[in-house]
Parts: C-alpha cells; structure tokens; sequence
C-alpha cells in the first residue's frame, strides 16, 4: 500500500485533526474577544475545505479498490464523499449561527469551535470506515465530543442534563453496539465488513444473530430510531439549540449512512434477518414521531419528535434492501439536512425584544403578521417536513416509498403514508398558529445576517426549485452506492 | 414540439404574479391580481381558439426531462382545454369578488393565483407524478384561504379539509407507484392505454377511488366540503366549487375509467349507489339548512353524485353529460355563490332569515339570482339543463332505477334551490337592513353578467363546447366498450310481423337476455 496514495484519500480527516490541534493551540493561547470568533470561522473555514475535497472525490463517482487506504481500514469512496458533503454543509451552517446564540450567556469560548471539528472528524471516519474497528473509533470521536457540546451551557442546568442523559444512554448504546461487534467478530473471525458479509452466508448461528440485533439496537440508538428514541426530546431540548441543530442534522447522516454501510454491507447477505427489525423500527418511528409529536409545546422538542418522524421515513428505504432503496435513503438525507437546518436555525431567530429565546409554540401566534418571511420560511419547512408537494421534502418521501413499492413492499409503503399524515396533523398545526392565530407581538427580535443568508440558503433548497437538483441528487447517490455495493445487493 | 411552449406560459403567469402580490401593498396586489388572471383568461382564449377540434388527440404537447423519474411534460385534450377555460374563466371574478377582503390582501392575491397555478398545473401535466405534485399541492394554498381569511369555524374547517384530502390521495400515490412500476412509464396518455391485469386494478382503482371520491366529493366523505365551503371566503368557495371539485371529476376521467375499464365496471354498482344516496341524502339535507352556503355546498354533492352516475354509465351521453355538469356547475355554483358572497358583503349574515323581499329592492340582482337558481335547477335553455339531461339518458340505457333515484334528486334540487329563492328574494321585507340594501354595483354587475351569458351559451348552444371534447370522449367509451356492464333494459327483438311465430327462438342472442325492467321498448 503507498502511503502517499492513503493520505491522499483521507485528506478531509487530515486536515480536520490538523485544524483541531492548531485550533484548541490558539483557543489555549489566543486572549480577546475576536479570538472565540476567528477560531469559529477558522474551523468553519477548514470543515467547508474538507467537504470541498470530499465533493470532488463525490464528482468523480470515487469507487473500487483505489479508494482504500491505509491497508483497507478506510474508504474514501462516493458514498463517503456524500455523506461528508451533508455532514460539512450542516456543520458549518450550526457553528456560525453559535457565536450569538451563546453571547448572550457569555459563555461562547473557543473550545466549542474545536469540539465541533472532532465530532466532524469523527463523523468523516464513521461514513468512510469499512470494518467495525474504524466504526467504533469513528463513534466514539463523534459521540464525545458531542456529550460536551450537549453540557456547554454549564450554568444552564437543562444543558447540563441533556449532556449527562446523552452520555449515559449514548454510552449504555456504544457498550450494546460493541457487544454486538464482539459476538459478531466472535462468529465470524472477521471485522471487515465486506469478510464478515462474506463468512455470514446461509444459516445464522444463534450468537451471530444476538451480534446482530445488538449492532442494530446500538445504531438504532444513535439515529434516535423508535423505540431506542427516549433520549432525543429531551436532549434536543436540554441542549443548547445551535447544538440540537447540529446533532439533528450532521451526526444523523453519519449515523444513517454508518447504519446502510452495516446493513448493506456486513450483513447483506442476511437482509431477511435484519429486514424486520427495520420494518419495526421504521413503522414505531413514524407512527411515535408522530404522535409523540402533538401534545408538544416546546418547538425543539417538537422538532425532535419529527426528525424521529423522519428517521422512520428514511429506513423504509433501507427496509426495501435495495440498491435503490439505499440511494433513496441518500437522497432523503440530502433534503433532509437543510429542511432540518432551517428549522431550527428559524427557531434560532425567534426572539423576543431583549434577544431572550422563544420557544413555546404559543409566543410564535401570528408570527405571519409581523415577521412575514421568517413565518413563510418555517412555513415551508413544515409543509416540506410534512412531504406536501411542491415542496423539496416531498421528494424524499416519494423516493424512499417508490424504492419500497418496487421491492414489492406495497404494504409497508401503504402503511408507512398513511402514518404520515398524523404527522401532518402537526406540522399544519404549526403552521395554524402562525397563520391564523391573533398575534401575540412575543418573537418580535432581529437577527444577524449569517442566520438570514443560511436560512435564504435552506429555503431555497426545500422550495419547489429543489427538484431541478433532482437529476443531480440521482445520478450522486447512485454513483455512491454504486461504490458501495458495486455488485448490487 | 417546437411550437410556442404555452401552456408553460399559462402556468408561469399567475406563478409570477403571485410572487408579485406577496411583496406589494393591498392597492397593488388587487391590480396585479386582476392583470394576472385577464392576461391568462386572455392566454385562454387564445388557447381555444388554437385548439384544433378533430385535430390530434393531444395538442400542444411540451416535454422536457427536467427532473429525476418524472419530466415536465404538459398537453391536453379537449377535456382538458374546457377546464382549463373555466378555470381561466373564473380567476377573474374571483379576484374581483373578492372586494370586501381587507386583511392581508397581498398574501390573499398571492394564494388565488398560485391555486390558479395548480389548478391548470393538475389539467396540463401528461406525466402521472406531474399530476400528482400539482393536484397535492393546492391543499397548501386553499388550507391558508380558509384558514385565514374563512368565518368564524375556519380552523375547524380546514383541519378538516387539509388531512381529509390528504388521506385520500397517499394511498393514490402508492397505487402511481406501483403503476409506473408495472408499466415502466410516467407518461398518461400510454398509461391510458396500458392494460393492467384485471385483479390489479381492482386495488388500483380503490387507491385512486379514495383520493377521488374525497376531493369529489362523494357521500360519505363529503362532510368537509359544507365546512370548507361556509367558512372560505366568497372567492374561495368559487374556486372550491367551481374548479376544484372538477379535479375528482377529472381523476375518474382521465385515470380511473380509461386506465382501470374492468375494475371501473366493477365498481360501478358501488358508485350507482354511493351516488343515488348522494343525491338523495344530501338533497333533502339542502331542503332544511338555514344558512345559503351551506345549501348551495350540499347542492353541489348533489350534482356530484349526477356526475359519477354519468361517468360510470359507460357511454357517450353519460360522459359528455358528466362533462357539461361539470362545467355547468363550475359556472352556476360558482354564480350561486358569488350571488350569496353579493348579499353577505352587504348584511354579514348568510342566515336564509334575515333576507327576504329583495325582489323589491334589488331587482337587477334578483334577475340574476333568479337565472342562476333555474340553471341550478336545470330549466331547458340554461346550462344545468343539458348537462342532466344528458347524464340521465345515459345512465337509463344502464339501469332504470339509478336514473329514476337520480330523476328524484332533480326534482328535490328544483324543491330547495325555489324554497330559498322564494325566502330569500320574494316575500314582504320584513327585515328593515335587508331592505335598505342598493342594488347591485357595476363591478358586481360586470361579474354576474360574465357569468350568465356562458351559462346561457351553454344552455342554448352546448355544441360549442361538446365540439371540442367530442372526439376524447368517443375515444374513451371505445376504450372502456370492452368492460361495459350490460344494461337493465334490454330491447327485445320481436319476429317479423309477417313470419309465423315459430321463427321467434332464433334471435337467442338477444332474446336470453334477463327480462326489461323499466319501459325502455
């Protein structure tokens, strides 16, 4: 193996550990109020250059052997460049709008710039690993970092809580995937996953199928897929909200690609197996993210309770085990990042004279009278989560269904839309309030232009002008599983 | 193909102008509106009057491959051209109807035209998912007309509305899937003639029946259309009323009965019967409301159900039937409406009781009210007429009994469109604010007006427009001949007078058939 050529193809990692360490330097010796800010748009600048790099590889429809580096531990394939593209947009897009938010505390520092990275980082390894070693590794970077970024609002003690509930049931998560990996590796004498897929041909043994559900129950809880999704609302809302957009967004691609990788991939030659489990999943998430949805009053934890709505929706496309159906799954997620971005960077911009936060659904009545684009804006993204027409979420829905009926899930497809429409009781619920509720004058406070031009940026990708980027968003996200399961499945 | 890309231009046209409302004042917006929708009416006319009759069964086709799995991809036959007219036809009055709004005027504008948009969107598009995007998303725009600027019940009334026709149409999009997956096409006209296995379209056609059925509407779904209709403002219950309830109509002619014939046969009884109670039911109901909006909503489930007993009766006078009802209704309810929107700007009451007399102080609007409630009812010469006429002779050639229940509920329709007519504009001026009203303005004036004369039109001429849908109508009863469900009146053919009585057993063909219910002889 020529090193030159491995560090060639992990170039965005590098690059993230070099900008991490230089960063956390000037964090530890840089004094001033600039230094929190410059250090913030030094990491943003280094994440938007290591996604730059993964898009190239991502034009260049990057597949086969050459895209494995270091003796095979690491891929840098389309799938990779995909995911990493999503991960980079929606981590710069949360770490601008931090500054601010935490302002008003005075609590914005430097580290937070720097945490963001490592998590980053560790995501870039979770997409691009290629056995259970790198996954892990990859987790773990990502998770803690993100169990500090979910308590940096320390005086704040529902930032707090949130940070201690994630470590402990993300930790409780990482010690069942990790047992799972064990059992896995225990029966099959491989972590590879392609070895693994290979040695798990025919009949399971018993301990083979226990490693089995716990890797999934393990990943189930990373994606916050029902019923492993008890800690989403409460960290979403605990923690600070530019963290609960991140979490929503860029660990939930990582996560979702790292759960097709494993699926399609180390056990793809036991999609029947799996394939229940997931219908489960998928089917509870839907239904709960749904439900859990209506009684909320809280618009984070409203919006938690739909990215497990969302969740749900996406792993109909993995249930359908197709080619197909994972390229949905990609599609989906790439509509789903800015849909999720724009919404709680709007929430972000909810605020009251003094700049205090609003977030009980009841203070944004009327918001359409006074804040008339901001509403308009959370008024797309709703009816976008929703997956109305015209609106760019519709597609991700259509895709992952039309993946399932021409697997020949009719039913699962049936069951899974017409769920979607409790949740669509909700989001024009939302919508309700802001329409054509007397206005109640509460989020009535400006925001910066960094928020305005994200959110110009997430509105335009959810309006119906996203289905130009159809074709383009095709032909990516074939070309990404085509590098992952050249064969098909 | 290299024709000037119009219906593009239509659709575009009111998109632009919506945009422009949303950002100018109220003044503006109405000005805009207004432009907008004459300069399409003006693109509409042009349209027909491009529209060869005879001519290719698809005209002014357009296809560019914009996106993934489906494409942009618009024509239309003459079916489709005469909604597209009375969609076109109707924004006008819509816009100028809606005067008496004054809240949030530029978002109202915003929100007509872009439901003008869709509504020439769901009639144009040749591709199923093109369709399916346009037909879906006028929930947005008509969930905010109701929600915003409706009566006092609005939010109820477009809950209901929103999740009800979301419902409905999911399940459709599921079925498109699996179609398009069956036939390896998006395109509608070479789905119309794929034939799908005859066990398939049963599932099928209940997918697309319960989108349908819903936006139809039918009894028993119908409930959210008295909601929406009472609670929308005036130019949102012509638009509802007028256009939108044609798109359920449309769906059973250019889906259901040309691309599931079998399944559509099969279910027809369903539909005889779904439709007699329909008119029945939800006559009798119009006999006793109190409020005119809600009346003339329950009226038009009436005429609803007219129109399914005349699409299903699998032949030629059924469907032009169906179609002129359609149209006929899209104008005269819409008429209605704007009548009842004329008299409510004036009082802030619908209730049936405070009005009465108005014979005596607006006699000009009595005139016209009096001409819409007779087209409603269906008087030869009027619009209302034709349409009935002909979906009633088509349906007896099927069955006698549905056109004898059906015959009933026009005879019901006449019982409570002349009660209210007789409440509300005969009768001693017992209410001294109803009897101060003035008379109607030259703006109503000029919208009464433009709708009565197609009304009249169509009442004394309807060949103008069966012309141009003629040859789309043969084309699918021959489509749907194969499953033709056999008549309940069969003509027996009696021997020869001449021949002896013998001969009599060798016309077994038609002489096994079931014995003649009714007198068809």
């Amino acid at each position: 193996m020529d090193w030159s050529h491995s560090f060639r193809l992990a170039a965005p990692e590098e690059l993230l550990t070099i900008a991490s360490l230089v960063l956390l330097i000037m964090s530890a010796w840089m004094r001033g109020k600039g230094a929190a800010r410059l250090v913030t748009w030094l990491a943003a600048g280094a994440i938007a250059v290591a996604g730059g790099i993964s898009a190239i590889d991502l034009c260049a429809g990057a597949s086969g052997p050459g895209t494995l580096a270091f003796s095979g531990l690491f891929a840098a394939n389309a799938l990779a460049a995909f995911a990493k593209v999503l991960i980079a947009f929606a981590a710069v897009a949360t770490l601008l709008v931090a500054p601010q938010y935490f302002s008003r505390y005075a609590a914005y520092r430097a580290e937070y710039p720097v945490l963001v990275v490592l998590a980053v980082l560790g995501m870039g390894l979770m997409v691009s690993a290629t056995n259970f070693m790198t996954l892990y590794i990859g987790l773990e970077l990502n998770s803690l970092a993100s169990y500090v970024l979910a308590a940096f609002l320390k005086n704040d003690d529902r930032s707090a809580e949130a940070g201690l509930k994630y470590f402990v049931l993300g930790s409780l998560a990482s010690g069942m995937l990790l047992f799972g990996i064990s059992l896995v590796y225990g029966f099959t004498g491989a972590i590879d996953f392609v070895a693994v897929g290979q040695a798990l041909t025919g009949t399971m043994p018993t301990g083979a199928v226990f490693g089995l559900v716990f890797v999934l129950v393990g990943l189930a809880f990373k994606i916050s897929a029902a019923p492993f999704h008890m800690w989403t609302p409460d960290v979403y809302e605990g923690a600070p909200t530019p963290v609960t957009a991140f979490f929503a967004s860029a660990p939930k691609v990582a996560a979702m690609v790292l759960t097709m990788i494993v699926a399609l991939q180390a056990f793809g030659t036991q999609i029947e197996a799996w394939r229940p489990i997931v219908i489960f999943a998928a089917l509870t998430s839907i239904i709960w993210g749904a439900v859990g949805a209506i009684g909320q009053t809280s618009i984070k934890r409203l919006l938690a309770y739909s990215s497990i709505n969302n969740v749900g929706f996406m792993l109909i496309g993995l249930a359908a085990g197709t080619a197909q159906g994972a390229s949905a799954m990609l599609v989906y997620l790439a509509i789903y990042v800015p849909m999720t971005v724009g919404g709680f960077i709007t929430v972000l911009m909810l605020k009251d004279e003094k700049g205090n936060p609003v977030d009980d659904i009841r203070d944004i009545a009327g918001l359409s009278r006074h804040r008339k684009v901001l509403a308009a804006c959370l008024m797309m993204v709703m009816f976008s989560l929703a997956g109305i027409p015209p609106l760019f979420g519709f597609w991700g829905k259509f895709v992952v269904f039309q993946a399932a009926v021409q697997a020949g899930f009719f039913s699962l497809a049936a069951v899974g839309i017409a769920a979607s429409v409790i949740g669509a009781f909700y989001y024009i619920k939302v919508v309700k309030i802001m329409y054509f509720d007397e206005p109640a004058m509460k989020a009535t406070g400006k925001s910066d232009w960094i928020h305005q031009a994200i959110l110009a940026v997430c509105a335009l990708a959810i309006s119906p002008l996203g289905y130009l980027a159809s074709k383009a968003l095709a032909e990516w996200s074939g070309a990404a599983i085509a590098s992952l399961l050249p064969m098909g499945v | 193909m290299n024709q000037f890309p119009i219906l593009s231009l239509m659709l575009l046209v009111p998109l632009a102008g919506s945009v422009a409302c949303l950002f100018s004042g109220a003044k503006a917006a109405r000005q805009i509106a207004l432009a907008t929708t004459l300069f399409n009416l003006a693109l509409g006319v042009w349209l027909w009057s491009q529209y060869q009759v005879g001519g290719d069964r698809w005209q002014f086709q357009e296809n560019v491959a914009l996106f993934a799995g489906f494409s942009w991809k618009l024509g239309i036959d003459g079916i489709a051209l005469l909604l597209i007219e009375l969609s076109v036809f109707l924004m006008p009055i819509c816009v100028l109807a809606s005067h008496s709004v004054d809240k949030r005027v530029g978002e109202y504008m915003a929100a007509f035209l872009l439901m003008e948009t869709l509504m020439i969107g769901v009639f144009a598009a040749q591709d199923l998912f093109l369709f399916y995007i346009m037909f879906e998303a006028g929930l947005i725009p008509m969930y905010l007309i109701i929600g915003i600027w409706g009566g006092a019940d609005r939010i109820y009334a477009s809950y209901k509305f929103f999740l009800y026709t979301l419902l409905g149409s999911v399940l459709m999009l599921i079925a498109m899937m699996w179609m398009v997956n069956e036939a390896g096409t998006t395109d509608i006209p070479t789905l119309m003639e794929y034939n799908f296995a005859p066990e398939a379209q049963t599932w099928l056609w209940l997918a697309f029946f319960a989108s349908f059925a819903v936006k139809m509407p039918m009894w028993p779904v119908h409930t959210w259309l008295p909601d929406a209709h009472v609670q929308a403002p005036t130019a949102g219950s012509i638009i509802l009323a007028g256009v939108l309830l044609k798109m359920g109509g449309y769906g059973f002619i250019r889906f259901s009965l040309p691309m599931f014939p079998e399944a559509s046969a099969q279910f027809a009884p369903l539909i005889f019967g779904l439709s007699m109670v329909a008119v029945v039911v939800t006559s009798l109901i119009a006999l006793v409301q109190n409020d005119m909006k809600k009346l003339i909503a329950y009226s038009s489930v009436a005429h609803m159900g007219i129109v399914t007993i005349g699409l299903f009766a699998f032949n030629q006078q059924g469907l032009e039937g169906a179609m002129i009802v359609m149209l006929s209704h899209g104008l005269v309810a819409g008429a209605l409406f704007l009548c009842v929107g004329i008299i409510y700007d004036r009082l802030h009451t619908r209730e049936i009781d405070r009005y009465g007399g108005l014979s005596i102080n607006m006699p000009k609007y009595a005139l016209f009210f009096m001409l819409f409630t007779m087209a409603a009812v269906g008087l030869p010469g009027t619009a209302g007429f034709v349409g009935e006429f002909l979906s009633l002779t088509g349906i007896y050639q099927v069955s006698s009994w549905v056109a004898f229940v059906c015959g009933t509920g026009i005879i019901l329709g006449a019982a409570y469109m002349l009660y209210l007519y007789r409440r509300v504009a005969f009768g001693e001026q017992k209410n001294a604010d109803a009897a101060a009203m003035p008379d109607l303005d030259k703006r109503e004036l000029a919208m009464v007006v433009a709708l009565a004369l197609p009304v009249l039109w169509m009442g004394v001429y309807p060949e103008s427009f069966l012309a141009p849908m003629r040859n789309d109508i043969a084309m699918l009863d021959a489509r749907v001949a194969r499953a033709k469900p056999q008549g309940d009146a069969q003509l027996k053919v009696g021997a020869p007078a001449a021949k002896p009585a013998a001969g009599h057993g060798e016309h077994k063909s038609e002489a096994q058939a079931p014995e003649a219910h009714g007198g068809a002889h």
